[in-house]
């Protein structure tokens, strides 16, 4: 029989320490985002994905490479974090929410790796 | 009243949701928050696709243009340009209110109204550049 309430149970387990680190992360790829969402959909109307050649050309700037790079890892940690918490607040089935914030992380991070390999490919392959 | 006796958590009565409220723009404009930053989550895989396709060399990458540059592609793209710029928009709106500015009630409705009618400028602007360039 438990004789302890759900409150009495959590006391004394010390502060959440990290408990703003998710929202503060959130928050930081956010502002990092503005810029690098701009220059990246800027970069897409000035046409350099009109044909594969243009995309290529404009990949083998090492500036681009690495800006591209750059958008790619904070889209990936902006959304993992964010898609998470819509899935915690929306899916009420614990194995249902469980396995898919594990599908959102995995998914989240095989979608950074497929596009920085791309990246790389195309700005240092010949 | 002893543990055993007391309402289960999810027995325990909630607070009111959405439904007793009188619909109001504010909370469009709030909401629409998460569904366009889902909508965008959408569309990068759509991105990722295109690149992995250029990785692939010319003859993949073709193959992917000719159904982005379709009518349903554009209809996407279209789509994708609304939430990215209504989540990037909105998305500088709560960093300012994270920082503790525009929670006066006019600030707050002035600020949504901008946030829409930026939407609409810079998209309408991103087509008009890329269709004309």
């Amino acid at each position: 029989m438990k004789m302890r309430s759900a409150l009495g149970q959590v006391r004394g387990l010390g502060s959440a320490k990290t408990g703003t680190d998710h929202w503060y992360t959130e928050r930081l790829t956010a502002l990092a985002l503005v810029p690098l969402t701009l220059w990246f959909v800027a970069s897409l109307i000035s046409g350099i994905g009109s044909d594969y050649q243009t995309l290529k050309a404009w990949m083998e700037v090492p500036g681009h490479m690495a800006m591209t790079a750059l958008m790619i890892i904070v889209t990936y940690w902006h959304g993992a974090l964010a898609l998470g918490v819509v899935i915690e607040d929306y899916v009420h089935n614990k194995t249902a929410e469980i396995a898919s914030l594990i599908a959102i992380k995995f998914g989240a991070f095989v979608w950074a790796v497929v596009a920085l390999v791309a990246i790389l490919k195309l700005g240092l392959g010949d | 009243m002893s543990p055993e006796n007391r309402p289960s958590p999810d027995k325990r009565p909630l607070s009111p949701h959405l439904n007793i409220y009188k619909f109001r723009l504010h909370m469009f404009i709030s909401i629409t928050h998460r569904i366009t930053g889902v909508g965008v989550a959408t569309g990068l895989l759509a991105l990722v696709y295109w690149l992995a396709a250029a990785a692939y060399g010319p003859e993949s990458f073709a193959r992917v243009q000719y159904v982005y540059q379709s009518w349903f592609g554009y209809l996407c793209l279209l789509g994708w340009t609304v939430c990215l710029f209504y989540h990037l928009c909105n998305g500088i709106r709560h960093l300012f209110w994270d920082i503790g500015w525009g929670f006066e009630k006019n600030q707050y409705m002035n600020s949504g109204l901008a946030v829409l009618a930026a939407t609409f400028v810079l998209t309408a602007a991103s087509w008009f550049i890329g269709l004309s360039g």
